[in-house]
């Protein structure tokens, strides 16, 4: 029996024929059947992690929260010097020039990505903007989120800082970004689920050994990860903290 | 934990102030009249053991307190207190936490040169196989109301 693999998301979709080759190379290193399943959206991935059918997990950081929390889930590793950050960007020449100059009833084009929407809502706090007096249209993608400031169906949006940053040139010069996060310790992780316990440490080893082969340092710049490193529990925990301190 | 001195101040000018802190510990502080913009998109992030003892710092928290890593780690936390601060505000955030729950306010932070800088703070206990182990603080940048309305009541609650 095959176990599943999935990955957040949230990540670029140009990465996905590299996570199926990362599946490949993780299969042929460990000699363990891994059947790498996609979601469309967070929901989906909620219903799969709720109906306990994820063994392996790259996570974003809000729901590795919740699953080494709620779920017993461990931290075997987790991408090298590639925090998550968010960006809040408005259309360029619009009336919004800074954070400080939006008002309530602001509205917001935002993703289901838990982790972008809830940095992006603590950047536009100076403003004293909140859940109670901004309207938030959830957008299935982060171009469809800068559409949406470009056709001024929303005022500000927020976007994952990488994805911001592979927009197109002619996208980007038509925003403004307002502020970016610099929050240098939120990061997606690698988990396994606790039934995995037998097999963790040959994963474990196998992902921190990707970097060192050729074809496998190849497969993880298709996904936009320079090479794995070890994470210790006490990390994921010290994140999870950090989480729950931002979370209202 | 040493007394300031004049020469923290770098040149400003700072009114003298003698700081008693909760467990008794007293210490010389100047304070000078001058804010510090707390910097856009960032988090200051810092960890305590349970007696309030400084474990970790990231760097936004050594750039906003002018301290450096080395001089903060192993410190208490309330090297930062500022004497605007109501120690009525700290009973509430130490009794919160001690009982496992979440604590957010605004504080008013003191620099190693005698400014300050305002932030929203939220602190969470570090809970470990049920036990409280320590506690992180995590500050961001609060509105200037939200500071004005803090500015404003703080002074009330002094006895």
């Amino acid at each position: 029996m095959s176990l599943i693999f999935t990955v957040s998301p949230d990540f670029n979709t140009k990465y996905l024929p590299g996570w199926f080759v990362v599946n490949t190379m993780l299969q042929r290193q460990t000699g363990l059947a891994i059947h790498l399943e996609t979601f469309d959206d967070f929901d989906s991935l909620h219903d799969a992690t709720r109906l306990d059918q994820i063994d392996l997990i790259y996570a974003n950081p809000f729901d590795a929260a919740r699953l080494v929390r709620d779920h017993g889930f461990v931290a075997l590793v987790r991408p090298h010097a590639r925090p998550d950050e968010a960006v809040v960007a408005a259309r360029a020449g619009s009336l919004v020039s800074s954070v400080e100059s939006l008002r309530p009833g602001t509205r917001i084009a935002s993703t289901d990505n838990p982790d972008v929407h809830m940095m992006g809502m603590i950047m536009i706090e100076p403003a004293d903007l909140d859940a109670d007096n901004v309207t938030v249209q959830q957008r299935p993608s982060y171009v469809l989120v800068a559409k949406s400031l470009l056709d001024d169906d929303a005022d500000i949006g927020f976007f994952l800082a990488e994805t911001f940053d592979e927009l197109s040139e002619t996208i980007r010069k038509q925003l403004q970004v307002l502020v970016r996060s610099e929050i240098q310790v939120i990061s997606h992780v690698f988990l396994a689920h606790p039934r995995v316990a037998q097999q963790m440490l040959l994963i474990r080893t196998a992902l921190l050994a990707l970097a060192g082969d050729a074809r496998g340092a190849m497969a993880l710049e298709d996904v936009g990860i320079d090479h794995f490193e070890p994470v210790e529990q006490e990390e994921v925990e010290f994140m999870i903290d950090l989480m729950t301190a931002l979370t209202a | 934990m040493r007394d300031m001195t004049l020469d923290d101040l770098h040149g400003a000018v700072g009114v003298e102030h003698m700081l008693t802190y909760a467990d008794g510990f007293r210490r010389r502080i100047y304070v000078v009249d001058r804010e510090v913009p707390f910097p856009e998109g960032r988090l200051i992030v810092s960890s305590t053991d349970t007696a309030g003892v400084i474990t970790h710092a990231n760097e936004s928290f050594v750039a906003m307190s002018g301290f450096s890593l080395e001089e903060l780690i192993g410190e208490q936390h309330y090297i930062l207190r500022h004497p605007d601060m109501p120690p009525a505000a700290f009973k509430g955030l130490w009794d919160t936490v001690n009982e496992g729950q979440k604590w957010h306010g605004y504080v008013k932070n003191l620099r190693k040169d005698g400014a300050h800088y305002w932030v929203h703070a939220a602190v969470v206990p570090n809970i470990r196989n049920g036990r409280i182990v320590g506690f992180t603080s995590v500050r961001r940048k609060p509105s200037r109301s939200k500071v004005a309305e803090a500015a404003a009541l703080y002074p009330t609650l002094f006895h």
